[in-house]
């Protein structure tokens, strides 16, 4: 499937640039130094529609496919990763399993609420001692007077100190892969953020632990067939890691950019250092294997959009466009010299945000896991 | 309230501009878009109708039938319906054929109001306001900084050098915005994925009634006989303040007949 951008994709893509132009870039330096996550943006991107793009017309949203989700983000990320992480989550991993596992009932709750951005969501399936490793989630969800109450701890939650609706997965059954449920439900009392993990980069973004506390979730929250809320994590995660393609993507947009920008302002030894090789081939590389991740992106939204299986062609679109940001940022920083390490460019913010998309929502080490085991079948699980 | 904004398909202002030295004329065979100034307009259109005014917005563009994505770029910025003037026949028009053809469009409905941006940002004009004003035997005002409706009166307050002329004038009338009118809001998503769905009105010449031979090549009357760039400003005078500074700055002035 060789992608194709419509009219109405140009059209977005172009929408949210001109706003992360007035709106985010003059800003974006400060609130990273300190570490101020501008929710009221993400609101307005509500009130402009774009945080509507996959939830369909009849509930409020655009009614656009899953390659318009992947151009905000990656627009989003070429001005601020945090924003468009926290985007990245609320469409990817919040709306969509709503439309794809949610009852009509929990639809029409919840998706036009989350397409103006009233509600804003985040996705709470990692836990401490469950990473990679999902199936080891220890948080219960027990039935209790026609509710179910749920406890336990969830870490590193995109949008945890902010959001109002969460998408939670917790234990219904015995151990293992199966027995875990996924719910959704707004904040309320139970569900508290308990603090703002530290970290490297994407300090705009909000980073979480979330802790359960005798939660009480409605019956009719379960979302999907209990017992089996891990394929919903799963199927949610093929998708939502074409998201972070997406940020990479524009991650390493930004650093080619500055790269350029820099390499073409700068003099020494009597001229631009745009003449030198050494600033031109490492700028060159970039540039083509980032045409290269793009394009894998694009496909798999394609095929995600079509319903078609993507879980393979985004995992290589992730491994792939993730490198591409981390390197990008690199070469951004080295030709920058001095004044890429300093605060002052942003290119050390860039060669922070970057490296996180080759760890959440899967690592570089199951990215490949997920595609060897796609290639080699039964035989590479030993 | 009938309300038109006459808008403009331009090359991508953020894109540098080309000469094509063969024919003199600006290349437009890159990525094209709506004339930034234009959205100033629409966006007053827009407020006079939030304000409570019964309104319909008009777009209206001359210019190729691939000019129809700049005609949903308008509406998706609040237009109600477009008028798309496309004819292979208006190829080459100049100010004069081009303000022909907008005022034989303007004269099939009855507007009350026609916008105009200040400048079309590809050949940086500012007169064709005036131009279409002129056939239409309107009242015209360019660099309006803010309009206020007052029954079928209009006050313009404009912005001159000095400050500000405060105009008044009958409806109908033609009146070309400022960029400083307003901030024009972010169309939103909805907004761009409603202009499809929104009338549009393509005609050709025929259709509007427009005879060939006064558009395009046939009705134009400006040629481009050569480009230079501008002379340079000459050579400069360096007056060190030694005292007598201001005597000498006076008598540069009444030399080059600046004061008298």
């Amino acid at each position: 499937m060789i992608p194709a951008l419509s009219d109405v994709h140009e059209d977005l893509s172009a929408l949210v640039r001109d706003f992360c132009e007035r709106e985010i870039a003059p800003h974006t330096a400060d609130w990273d130094r300190t570490h101020h996550v501008p929710v009221p943006v993400l609101r307005q991107l509500g009130d402009l529609g774009v945080l509507g793009v996959i939830i369909p017309e009849e509930h409020g949203g655009a009614g656009l496919d899953y390659t318009a989700l992947c151009l905000v983000v990656e627009e989003l990320a070429r001005h601020d990763a945090g924003l468009s992480v926290a985007v990245a989550v609320h469409g990817g991993l919040c709306a969509a399993p709503l439309l794809r596992f949610g009852s009509p009932e929990q639809q029409a709750r919840y998706l036009p609420r989350l397409a103006s951005g009233e509600l804003l969501g985040a996705y709470a399936l990692t836990e401490p001692d469950a990473g990679s490793d999902t199936a080891a989630i220890r948080a219960q969800a027990v039935l209790d007077d026609g509710q179910w109450r749920l406890d336990g701890t969830k870490t590193w939650i995109t949008n945890g100190g902010f959001a109002d609706f969460f998408v939670l997965f917790a234990r219904t059954g015995g151990g293992g892969a199966k027995g875990v449920s996924a719910f959704v439900s707004t904040r309320a009392e139970g569900l508290g953020s308990s603090h703002e993990i530290p970290k490297l980069g994407l300090h705009t973004s909000s980073t979480a632990e979330v802790v359960l506390d005798g939660f009480r979730v409605a019956a009719d929250d379960l979302l999907g067939v209990r017992d089996d809320g891990l394929k919903i994590a799963l199927a949610t995660l093929d998708g939502g890691r074409i998201t972070i393609a997406a940020q990479a993507c524009g991650i390493a947009r930004a650093a080619l950019d500055l790269a350029c920008r820099y390499a073409a302002d700068r003099h020494a030894f009597g001229g631009p250092i745009a003449r030198f090789q050494g600033v031109q081939f490492p700028i060159a590389d970039i540039s083509a294997r980032l045409e290269g991740a793009r394009l894998l992106m694009l496909r798999a939204a394609a095929l995600r959009s079509a319903g078609k299986p993507h879980g393979l062609a985004g995992a290589q679109a992730k491994l792939i466009a993730s490198r591409v940001a981390v390197d990008a940022a690199d070469v951004a920083v080295q030709t920058l010299g001095g004044y890429g390490y300093s605060a002052e460019f942003g290119a050390e913010r860039l060669y922070r945000d970057a490296k996180i998309t080759e760890l959440y929502e899967g690592t570089s080490q199951i990215q490949r896991l997920v595609i060897a085991r796609h290639l080699l079948g039964a035989a590479a699980r030993g | 309230m009938k309300i038109a904004i006459c808008v403009k398909e331009v090359p991508d202002p953020t894109a540098e501009k080309r000469i094509d030295p063969g024919t003199n004329r600006l290349v437009r065979t890159g990525e094209n878009t709506l004339n930034p100034y234009d959205r100033h307009a629409i966006e007053e259109a827009v407020r006079i109708k939030e304000s409570g005014v019964e309104t319909e917005i008009s777009i209206v563009l001359v210019g190729p039938a691939s000019a129809a994505r700049t005609v949903d770029k308008a509406l998706a910025q609040g237009g109600d319906r477009s008028v798309h003037l496309a004819d292979d026949g208006l190829a080459d028009s100049d100010i004069l054929a081009t303000s022909r053809a907008l005022a034989a469009l303007l004269e099939r409905d009855a507007y009350d109001l026609v916008l105009f941006g200040q400048q079309a940002s590809d050949a940086e004009c500012y007169v064709m306001a005036a131009a279409v004003a002129e056939r239409l035997d309107r009242p015209c005002v360019s660099q309006a900084a803010s309009l206020t409706l007052d029954g079928s009166t209009l006050r313009v307050k404009r912005q001159v050098e000095t400050g500000y002329d405060t105009v008044e004038m009958p409806l109908p009338a033609v009146v070309s915005v400022s960029d400083a009118i307003n901030e024009p809001r972010y169309p939103s998503l909805p907004a761009i994925m409603g202009a499809k769905r929104k009338p549009h009105e393509v005609l050709s010449l025929a259709d509007a009634g427009i005879d060939p031979d006064t558009v395009g090549g046939a009705g134009s009357r400006t040629t481009v006989r050569g480009l230079s760039k501008p002379a340079g400003r000459g050579a400069s005078v360096r007056i060190e303040d030694d005292g007598t500074a201001a005597e000498k700055i006076l008598a540069f002035l009444v030399e080059n007949k600046v004061v008298v």
